[in-house]
């Protein structure tokens, strides 16, 4: 029997009333406003925009104020704004070897075309409380320098001269879109791709470093690592003709792993991929060594059982608004579920001391 | 008309800095007589990457898109396709696409595409430059037993 109860209505009124007061706080201290969100924390903004899967910087911004900077929450206001939106299309693929670089390293060469450029970086920050901050708007100028406008190539692309690394050749087969389609494992790497591109940070971080400390293990490197604005290209459907219609920020990583070869495959390097919104380098570098253990199967590698190489336990459980959603709903009211819980349990009880009396 | 410069002033518009593009069309002041063929609209586009960089094709994410069209009269039509939720900056896309196409052509290139172009490269130049100058110059020690 399904009982409903009704009730709590002036008590979650009042509530909400109480959340946008506290979200407001101190009264005698400056309101945030959306563009000092989205200019002064910007990595919360593109993690939101990230993980929200949509790329629109004042909606980040103001989710994460309604959500008084919970981004999981502000995560979950991004993808229920997402869902009422009508999609127009899809972009032609983007092409990140034309990328408008703000950063772009290797930890596999030195010398490289192009050079390494560190960008805006916490890298060699000794990361020490800068009390300055505390005291004044005092900031340091960006330096420039002469430079020539050369399209960077991509590390990897040297090494695939020699033929010592996998190429990534495409199979032909279409993407399927995991927001519009049900999934069924096996997954295909575009499907898989989707949903780590789209997943929780930390959730792969996690599995990333389990892969370095043994789990599956696949010692990686970030052949490269690149930041920057790309070119989004689309068709406008009434004239056929195809615009940049946008300029969105990607982190790219490209992890070169070691492959002593197999019964397919002679012993060369592999690759894992990542690709994100917004300056996430983390999050790429997680997502890049996560896809390549994935790949065990596309390499003719030993499954090994362990949670990184395990498509159906990552990609289920990835999604931390999916997750968030199951888990936060158990604090919801549940008083008849229990209610059947308790008269069972007092039932066996009753049972069990009949028994004992009886011998 | 070229389909290649339509696709260059097009790109310029979308990608426009919105309260750019809207103080210089502001200061334009031109009184434009049209008619929707449809309102603006706000929707997204999916964005395609590639499985490290050269292979599959896969969804990355969704952007925000507001577009509209219009005509001035039975044979102009204007498209105005943004990057965005601006209302405002795609229908002052859509003009600008639709006058393009005008003898007004001339005053929209010069008071707003032109500006557009250079806006967007000194943006790129700045980046450039100041990436240029974070560049690592590597140099080696040489080592004492070597000697």
């Amino acid at each position: 029997m399904y009982v409903s109860v009704k009730g709590g209505e002036k008590a979650i009124n009042n509530a909400h009333s109480w959340l946008s007061e506290i979200r407001r706080g101190d009264v005698n201290i400056a309101e945030l406003n959306i563009k000092q969100i989205s200019e002064q924390l910007t990595l919360s903004v593109d993690r939101v925009m990230s993980e929200g899967s949509l790329y629109d910087k004042d909606l980040s911004a103001l989710a994460i104020k309604q959500s008084r900077g919970d981004l999981i929450e502000a995560i979950f206001l991004m993808r229920a704004y997402r869902t009422t939106l009508p999609r127009i299309g899809s972009s032609k693929p983007i092409k990140t070897s034309k990328m408008l670089c703000l950063r772009r390293i290797s930890a596999t060469f030195k010398d490289i075309p192009g050079k390494q450029k560190l960008g805006p970086t916490f890298d060699y920050t000794h990361r020490l409380l800068d009390f300055k901050l505390l005291a004044d708007g005092e900031y340091e100028k960006a330096k420039i320098e002469k430079y020539d406008d050369k399209e960077i190539p991509h590390v990897l692309s040297f090494l695939n001269k020699e033929g010592l690394i996998q190429k990534e050749i495409p199979s032909g087969r279409t993407s399927k879109d995991i927001t519009r389609n049900p999934i069924n494992f096996p997954l295909t790497r575009s499907e898989r791709l989707q949903s780590l591109s789209r997943g929780d940070e930390g959730f792969l971080l996690g599995l990333a470093y389990s892969t370095q400390r043994g789990y599956a293990r696949n010692h990686a490197f970030v052949g490269e690592l690149r930041t920057g604005y790309v070119e989004v290209q689309f068709e406008i459907p009434e004239l056929g003709i195809e615009i940049n219609i946008a300029d969105v920020m990607f982190t790219e990583c490209e992890s070169v792993n070691q492959f002593k070869g197999s019964k397919k495959i002679p012993a060369q390097f592999t690759r894992g991929y990542g690709l994100v919104f917004g300056q996430l380098e983390r999050k790429a570098i997680s997502m890049a060594l996560v896809d390549r253990s994935m790949r065990w199967r596309e390499f003719g590698e030993e499954y090994l059982g362990v949670a990184a190489q395990d498509e159906e336990f990552v990609i289920s459980h990835c999604d931390n608004i999916q997750a968030t959603g199951f888990l936060e709903h158990i604090k919801l009211p549940h008083y008849v579920d229990f209610q059947a819980e308790l008269d069972l349990v007092r039932k066996i009880r009753e049972e069990y001391k009949k028994n004992e009396q009886r011998t | 008309m070229q389909n290649k410069s339509r696709k260059q002033w097009l790109s310029y518009l979308a990608t426009a800095d919105e309260n750019y593009l809207i103080s210089l069309w502001d200061n334009l002041n031109m009184k434009i007589e049209y008619n929707w063929l449809r309102e603006p609209e706000i929707g997204s586009v999916m964005v395609q990457g590639k499985a490290g960089a050269t292979g599959d094709n896969f969804n990355v994410g969704e952007i925000t898109i507001t577009r509209c069209s219009l005509n001035l009269d039975k044979k102009i039509q204007g498209h105005g396709y943004v990057q965005g939720r601006n209302k405002y900056k795609s229908k002052i896309a859509a003009l600008c696409d639709a006058l393009m196409q005008t003898e007004k052509k001339e005053i929209i290139k010069r008071n707003i595409i032109d500006k557009l172009i250079k806006y967007k490269n000194n943006k790129r130049n700045e980046i450039l430059s100041k990436t240029e100058a974070t560049k690592v110059d590597f140099f080696t020690l040489v080592r004492g037993e070597d000697k």
